[in-house]
């Protein structure tokens, strides 16, 4: 599903990642886990398309297709979808109609028709119950005055409604109690599939008590500099990234 | 020949139009002597340093309209807030039309400034209200006593409260090659009574248009009064509004000024607090582009304690447009109390866009709370990825953050119907469909 080879990506001319590669088969959710700095939300970010970030040398492939020249929204048609850390407040749009817009964009972005109204009313309902999330969150205006929790559950309903390819979570745990964080980890887990690729970017080993990852990767300074399975999140717990550093001098 | 020689040579025949028995002509022959010792405003004058009135003035504007030009309805329609009833009082180049307009006499009196200057049972009115919260030295508002002869005259008596909104609309048809027009609108809630008004001047031809509009709002104690001034008009069409409202004990006055087109805007509100427990807001939406030019100079004077005063502006400059903010509050030395609050946002989406904003605030009193704040940016990166990243195109993002921050403006009309025109007119000025009915 994606393919990322030796990635190099730049912002203000100063290097962030520095040959990232990586490999994510659809069905399988892997984790990226890496001390404050060490590249991990610039990969996000990348992955999305987003301007401020230079790719320098290496490629992104979606499906076999590179994203080279492709902008935020296109590769959002094309079924990418980035989980913020600190989503966007937007008064007066509320999250019912910014979802739509969402929808139909990326619809007419694939060449295809608006979804009818009852359609989408359909869906809305499907994935809110999903969720378990209130009617009366759809009217309010997307994220304007939003706790932590509601800000990334609503994320994650947003993610559940754009049905993507691949889904980045980037620090969806950040901010979050643990009750919250065990229903905004409830939501993922129930939109894991057979033909959806899932990326969780995460510092703490928390998270993927919920989310149990296929693969651990450890990024530090803007490189994987150890993968393994979920055992590999255990022993960061436990050691702390030090150990990870060395190895990387070395 | 000069526009204010013009103006002022043909003071004499304006007079031979007109009642000049009337007292309101002793009023209006005083206004031409301060017009003609002050003369157009220019920009040496701090007031209007940023606005020039120099290629207006090189204009040759007929000064007296055609009495013959007609509209049809279903030309002018959507103008009109045709969703909901109203009452409408319509000019057609400075002449009443009554085939457009609405006007009554049922218990209020929605009609029109000319047959209140002549209707003796109104003279009392007129006498105690006529030029009274007007500045009398400011030679714009002076030039335009000077020629008032038409415009909307609306009086909503004790507790009464105005059935539907009342809308005032000037067109101009452009069968004068250049036209100046100054209409004149008197405004009186008296105790308890409640109105809404919506002003729009709007040109329906590509020849030159020069309005110089004065209006005069009096709210009585605890009147309500909403007053909504849309600006849309095209780019030959030129604007000074000047908009003077003196309230009385625990009223409440508010004006929201949208302002997406024309030539030139000027807009001079000036609020008289006269009384205490006074409510004044003062919202705008300002959105340009080409070479549009709006002036928002505002005056809250607060003369008595105890009262409020809200200004709320945003402004969205694109292409080289250029946008004045200069707000101005007074607070008296016995306005103890006084709550005054001024915000002006702008976001430059052009490099060669221009936004002057200044807040000037005069404070003699010690106890009061008096907050401004301005600021002048361009639109999130962070929220414009945001918005792309859900697949939303850059273009759409752009309105939809910009829509976003114009929004709060917006809350406060209490006409929904209006509410969505305006919501309409901003993704339409902003070029794109956003995709949903906001």
């Amino acid at each position: 599903m994606l393919k990322i080879k030796n990635l190099h990506a730049s912002v203000d001319g100063k290097e962030i990642l520095r040959g990232i590669n990586l490999e994510i088969n659809a069905g399988e959710v892997h984790a990226i886990m890496g001390p404050n700095g060490s590249g991990k939300s610039t990969l996000a970010a990348a992955i999305a398309g987003k301007e401020e970030f230079e790719i320098t040398e290496g490629e992104i492939y979606l499906g076999g297709e590179n994203l080279e020249d492709n902008s935020p929204e296109e590769r959002a048609h094309k079924g990418i979808f980035l989980s913020f850390q600190y989503p966007v407040e937007i008064p007066g749009v509320s999250v019912t109609n910014f979802i739509k817009t969402a929808i139909n964009e990326s619809r007419k972005g694939r060449g295809q028709e608006d979804m009818p109204a009852n359609q989408m009313l359909k869906l809305i309902r499907e994935k809110a119950e999903l969720l378990d999330i209130d009617r009366k969150f759809l009217s309010r205006s997307l994220n304007e005055g939003f706790s932590g929790g509601e800000k990334k559950r609503n994320e994650i309903f947003q993610m559940a409604m754009l049905e993507p390819k691949l889904a980045i979570l980037d620090e969806t745990d950040s901010g979050l109690d643990i009750d919250a964080l065990r229903i905004v980890a409830n939501g993922v887990n129930k939109l894991r599939s057979k033909d959806r690729a899932i990326m969780v970017i995460t510092h703490y080993q928390r998270l993927l008590e919920y989310i149990i990852p296929d693969f651990v990767h450890v990024i530090h300074n803007g490189k994987i500099v150890k993968s393994g399975t979920k055992e590999l999140a255990l022993e960061l717990e436990e050691k702390g990234y030090d150990w990870l550093k060395n190895e990387a001098v070395v | 020949m000069d526009l204010k020689e013009k103006l002022i040579s043909s003071f004499l025949a304006f007079e031979n139009t007109v009642n000049m028995e009337h007292p309101v002509h002793d009023v209006r022959t005083e206004a031409i002597k301060v017009f003609e010792t002050k003369g157009f405003p220019n920009k040496k004058e701090e007031a209007w340093k940023y606005t020039s009135l120099n290629s207006l003035q090189k204009i040759d504007f007929s000064l007296f309209p055609n009495w013959e030009n007609t509209l049809e309805y279903k030309d002018v329609r959507k103008y009109f807030l045709h969703e909901i009833d109203s009452y409408k009082i319509v000019f057609v180049d400075g002449v009443y039309s009554s085939y457009l307009s609405e006007t009554t006499h049922d218990g209020v009196d929605v009609c029109l400034m000319s047959s209140a200057m002549n209707k003796s049972e109104y003279q009392p009115v007129i006498d105690v209200y006529f030029n009274q919260v007007a500045s009398k030295d400011e030679p714009l508002t002076a030039l335009n006593t000077a020629f008032t002869r038409e415009g909307a005259y609306i009086r909503i008596p004790r507790n009464k409260v105005a059935k539907k909104p009342i809308e005032i609309l000037h067109f101009s048809t452009g069968n004068e090659a250049a036209l100046m027009v100054q209409p004149r609108n008197l405004i009186i809630a008296e105790e308890n009574a409640e109105l809404q008004v919506i002003e729009r001047h709007q040109s329906l031809t590509s020849n030159e248009v020069f309005t110089n509009c004065v209006t005069e709002i009096f709210a009585d104690k605890n009147a309500i009064v909403d007053y909504y001034k849309v600006q849309n008009d095209v780019a030959t069409a030129s604007l000074i509004d000047n908009t003077y409202i003196s309230q009385k004990n625990g009223s409440s006055v508010n004006v929201h000024t949208f302002s997406f087109g024309g030539k030139l805007t000027r807009n001079n509100l000036n609020f008289y607090q006269n009384g205490e427990r006074i409510n004044s807001t003062l919202k705008g939406v300002t959105i340009l582009g080409e070479k549009q030019h709006v002036d928002h100079h505002t005056l809250v004077y607060h003369k008595q304690p105890n009262c409020e005063s809200h200004q709320d502006y945003k402004g969205i400059f694109g292409e080289n447009s250029i946008g004045v903010f200069n707000g101005k509050i007074i607070v008296d030395k016995i306005a103890q109390k006084t709550d005054a609050f001024q915000q002006n946002n702008n976001i430059l989406i052009s490099d060669k866009a221009t936004i002057n904003s200044k807040p000037q605030l005069e404070i003699f009193a010690d106890d009061v709370k008096c907050s401004h704040g301005c600021t002048i940016g361009q639109l999130d990166e962070e929220a414009l990825f945001y918005l792309q990243s859900r697949g939303i195109p850059k273009r759409e993002a752009q309105a939809l953050l910009m829509y976003a921050f114009a929004n709060n403006v917006l809350e406060s009309v209490r006409i929904p119907e209006l509410k969505a025109r305006i919501n309409k007119l901003i993704a339409m000025k902003l070029g794109v469909n956003l995709g949903f009915n906001l």
